[in-house]
């Protein structure tokens, strides 16, 4: 299970020197087996949540708790080993090193080819043609984007952080990141995502608005909710 | 040959003793082993330090080895190699050079390479430089390479430096003729106070002549590098240079390319990229478990591979 207590964010306006809340006093938890879908509009602070979740930024106050021990302080490799496992938003380029090499780092052992076929075909590729490919520019956006969840499975853990797993994936194959997560039901699934679809996955639904949370409840409350009030939804955009 | 030897075989040319096929090994300034055969003739120069290596017309398949050996300080070895690729040959050259220096004094060599590749020939030739010791001795390398390449011959350089390396200067010469093509991928590795200078003079003379450069550069401790290239496309060709450099600690690399496009013809490309490791690579590694150490090397030998 994963908490956050009364988590906060704030970043100082460059112009103005002011401060700038990103997340203001946010209280969530996560359950073991269970998919949650944070969603919102674009600034309300849900990729933030997932940096914070990975360690990738401190929280300027609260706590965040992973069955029970506070792991606020640790560092992103003390979170990845206790069984964190995030895909970015945007996959990250690496000039020379191969899929297979990036499939042995994220398993912590020598993948055989039988393995990294199971995590390519996953996110529906081939392993052979894409192997010893480099994951560098000569990829286009959606490869990177299977490789990178490729990666996430490979890694495995307890906790995974899917940050807008959809973008830059064909619609059409929507079916194979639909049995991705039917593959993660027995984890701790945290998802950002507006994609409809990707929300009825949900067994819970977190909307963010304005850094704070404006509702949260079971998949089906939510969409009713969605559904008599979509201004919720509505892109209200915070540079931030 | 004994284990530091061998141990510098291994790391210049892969190799686990003496190869078959042709071969010339050389350390401190004197032949140590060398076959030759109709095929692959490697013969001593008369008038100068050197061989000659005659690889005879429609030869294919064939691999050379030429590596030398330094292990003394204050010696300087200058070798003056010519390689005649007939027409239609397709061969592997693998040089190179190790130098173990425990030694106050200097050991230096320098090979002076020039290739006259035939007709519809390919060459693909491998050079590795790598030194180590315990001495205090500079541990200097400074190639010449020229290459002069006929119709439609290939000719492929992988260029490696590995470190250990004090201080070198590397000149790479091509003139690229009708429909040849030039493909270097150059790697090189500072650290401390080492120096490496790489300069390319490229000169696309052909129609339809091409060539594609790549240089991947990683320095570190307060090591300098300076790339430089000049690319002449007399022709209609097309050429393609590609720096890239990853600075660490205090190192400091410099990049200055050149570009003429003699021919209205000719199309040529300059890239260049110098900068520390993305923070968002570590964070990335990190994300799969390395430390933050284990995710810099991760990205370094993933650059250099």
């Amino acid at each position: 299970m994963v908490e956050l207590k009364n988590v906060s964010y704030s970043v100082k306006d460059e112009a103005s020197g002011r401060k700038q809340d990103i997340l203001k006093n946010v209280n969530l938890c996560f359950d073991d087996a269970s998919v949650t879908v944070i969603t919102g509009p674009n600034g309300s602070g849900k990729s933030t949540l997932i940096k914070l979740l990975m360690g990738m930024q401190q929280p300027t106050s609260g706590r965040i708790l992973f069955n029970g021990e506070d792991i606020t302080a640790l560092s992103v490799t003390e979170r990845a080993k206790k069984g964190f496992t995030i895909a970015f938003q945007q996959p990250v380029r690496f000039k020379g090193i191969t899929v297979k090499k990036l499939l042995s780092l994220a398993s912590g052992t020598q993948q055989d080819i039988g393995q990294m076929c199971d995590c390519l075909s996953a996110v529906g590729l081939c392993a052979r043609d894409y192997i010893d490919r480099q994951v560098d520019g000569t990829l286009s956006g959606g490869e990177l984007k299977r490789i990178e969840l490729a990666l996430a499975i490979a890694k495995g853990g307890d906790v995974f952080l899917l940050d807008e797993p959809e973008a830059g994936i064909d619609l059409w194959s929507f079916e194979d990141l639909v049995r991705i997560f039917n593959r993660l039901r027995d984890k701790t699934v945290i998802i950002v995502s507006h994609q409809h679809r990707i929300l009825e996955t949900a067994d819970r639904i977190v909307l963010f608005e304005n850094d704070r949370i404006v509702s949260a409840g079971k998949k089906e409350e939510m969409f009713s909710k969605l559904t008599e009030r979509p201004a919720l939804c509505a892109m209200r955009v915070k540079e931030v | 040959m004994d284990g530091t030897d061998k141990e510098l075989l291994e790391t210049i040319a892969d190799l686990h003793g003496i190869p078959e096929g042709s071969f010339n090994i050389r350390k401190n300034g004197t032949l140590l082993a060398r076959n030759s055969d109709k095929d692959v003739e490697i013969v001593s120069k008369k008038d100068k330090d050197g061989i000659d290596i005659i690889v005879r017309p429609g030869v294919k398949n064939r691999s050379v080895h030429i590596p030398v050996l330094l292990t003394v300080g204050d010696f300087h070895d200058t070798v003056y190699n010519d390689f005649y690729i007939g027409d239609g040959a397709d061969v592997t050259i693998i040089a190179g050079c190790g130098i173990h220096n425990d030694t106050c004094g200097a050991a230096e060599h320098d090979g002076i390479h020039t290739f006259y590749v035939g007709k519809n020939a390919k060459v693909r030739y491998v050079e590795r430089h790598y030194a180590n010791g315990s001495g205090t001795g500079k541990r200097v390398f400074d190639p010449t390479t020229k290459i002069y390449l006929k119709e439609k011959a290939c000719f492929i350089l992988e260029s490696t430096q590995l470190g250990g390396v004090t201080y070198s200067d590397r000149k790479t010469y091509a003139a690229v003729g009708k429909d040849a093509a030039l493909i270097v991928k150059e790697k090189i590795l500072t650290d401390h106070e080492e120096r490496a200078v790489t300069d390319f003079k490229i000169n696309l003379r052909g129609k339809g002549s091409r060539a594609d450069i790549v240089s991947r550069s990683v320095a570190r401790g307060s090591s300098y590098q300076h790339f430089r290239s000049d690319l002449i496309g007399k022709n209609e060709c097309f050429g393609h240079v590609e720096c890239d450099g990853i600075v660490l600690e205090n190192a400091r690399i410099m990049s200055t390319p050149k570009i003429d496009a003699v021919s209205t013809e000719a199309s040529l490309v300059h890239e260049a990229a110098v900068g520390k490791i993305a923070g968002e690579q570590l964070i990335k590694l990190m994300s799969l478990g390395l430390t933050e150490q284990e995710a810099e090397n991760a990205v370094i030998q993933g650059f250099l591979s």
